[in-house]
């Protein structure tokens, strides 16, 4: 094996570790306990993820904590403030979908990744079959949770479009022709525009099952969203990294 | 967490070699140490102990695999396994943290399955060779063993569990979920 392509596992790290925050706030506060369970776990497993794409990368802790807001390199999709219920939810299925396509994908080659993705894919299976039972049962449900689930899936819809961008910082594996510009260092053999197809359709199919109505919105280009994996974040994602951080850093060396 | 990784291809070449006197008594110790959040399987019948090697006088290298990536339970199940080593009079052990091949629930042996449904919670279905677990495929309540059961929750007490209710008995119970 080469090196490792840094500026990949640490965008796919923080993606993990970001949304793997996210969804521990809702510990507590989750509309039901068996809800607040689920949503830990998923958590859980993001968090093991990120811990092994950091030990990639250096140290977990100094990655995780002490690095400043435009040094990460996450999506902006996951950084998203928690919303209603209704807006964790298409973030989820968004997310989900996306990294088991991803990870579905990198777990079938040889590349540096393709031990992670293989663990990692069969947990985010069961993220996606989550996300996706709760799209069908919020979107075919009454007037008032079809109108949220509505309202999320396309609040977030314009932060989708990033999750096919090429990363930053490494080689980048152009197709022989040219046409494909590449995806990123690592990601050899994973196709972006194939991604991104495969993704819409599974998420349209999703959306029509539980009768909400697919954006039709830009996912990319003017008024889209999608400078995270350049380290540029949106207005909140300051605010919980300071909360995310701040034990580490007034404690540095602390353990429980 | 992860005290170090190995490439599968380095975990196969090694295999090839028949494992000593010493190392099969070793594995056979690290294997019979209960696992930390189900302690009626071994980590042997749990599938998550690659291998055992001795590479010098008084220095063990042992291989652990995690059922999930954010299992808490592996920095325990490293401790546990250095203190047996250490008590048996093994100055130098070493766990390292292997990721491929990646762990599955087929990879819980008859006897662990038969200690999880007697512990109370019903073992994972095994996988068919083409495709994954149908989940409508019945499964049993450990506790008077009707398969008329259904789905509290996919997610549980662990990662790796789901929580279900047996309409029978009415009684709720863990299902270590297919991986």
């Amino acid at each position: 094996m080469t090196g490792t392509p840094t500026a990949t596992a640490l965008a796919l790290a923080d993606d993990a570790l970001i949304l793997s925050h996210r969804l521990g706030e809702w510990a507590g506060h989750a509309p039901e306990l068996e809800e607040d369970v689920a949503l830990s776990n998923i958590a859980l497993d993001l968090l093991g993820q990120a811990r092994i794409l950091y030990s990639l990368v250096g140290d977990e802790d100094e990655l995780a904590y002490l690095r400043e807001e435009r040094a990460f390199r996450n999506l902006q999709l996951v950084e998203q403030p928690n919303g209603d219920f209704a807006h964790s939810i298409a973030r989820q299925l968004y997310f989900s979908t996306y990294q088991r396509l991803l990870y579905e994908r990198l777990a079938s080659g040889d590349g540096p990744f393709a031990g992670l993705a293989a663990k990692a894919v069969k947990e985010v299976d069961y993220h996606q079959d989550h996300a996706e039972q709760w799209t069908l049962r919020l979107g075919d449900g009454t007037t008032e949770s079809h109108e949220r689930m509505q309202r999320a899936c396309t609040a977030l819809w314009r932060f989708t479009g990033e999750m096919f961008e090429p990363i930053e910082g490494g080689q980048g594996s152009g197709g022989e022709d040219g046409h494909d510009e590449g995806y990123g260092e690592g990601l050899d053999g994973v196709n972006r525009q194939e991604l991104a197809e495969r993704w819409l359709s599974s998420v349209t199919a999703v959306l029509r099952r539980a009768t909400l109505t697919v954006p039709d919105g830009p996912r990319s280009g003017a008024w889209t969203a999608g400078a995270g994996r350049q380290g540029l974040h949106t207005e909140s994602f300051g605010r919980m990294l300071a909360e995310m951080q701040h034990l580490h850093r007034s404690h540095p060396g602390a353990s429980w | 967490m992860v005290t170090g990784t190995r490439s599968s291809a380095g975990t196969a070449a090694e295999a090839v070699a028949e494992p000593t006197a010493l190392e099969s008594e070793l594995r056979a110790l690290a294997g019979s140490v209960p696992d930390p959040e189900l302690p009626v399987v071994t980590l042997e019948e749990l599938g998550v102990l690659r291998a055992v090697h001795v590479p010098g006088p008084g220095r063990v290298e042992v291989e652990l695999t995690p059922t999930y990536t954010g299992c808490p339970a592996i920095e325990t199940m490293s401790a546990d396994i250095e203190r047996v080593l250490h008590e048996r009079g093994i100055p130098d052990v070493s766990v390292v943290t292997v990721l491929s091949p990646a762990w599955s629930t087929d990879d819980i042996s008859a006897e662990g399955r038969r200690k999880l449904a007697e512990f109370g919670i019903a073992p994972p279905r095994p996988h068919s060779t083409d495709g994954p677990v149908p989940l409508s495929l019945s499964i049993r309540c450990p506790h008077c063993g009707s398969t008329d059961t259904e789905l509290l929750s996919r997610f549980s007490s662990t990662a790796c569990k789901a929580l279900r209710r047996c309409s029978s008995c009415r009684e709720p119970f863990d299902h270590f979920k297919e991986l």
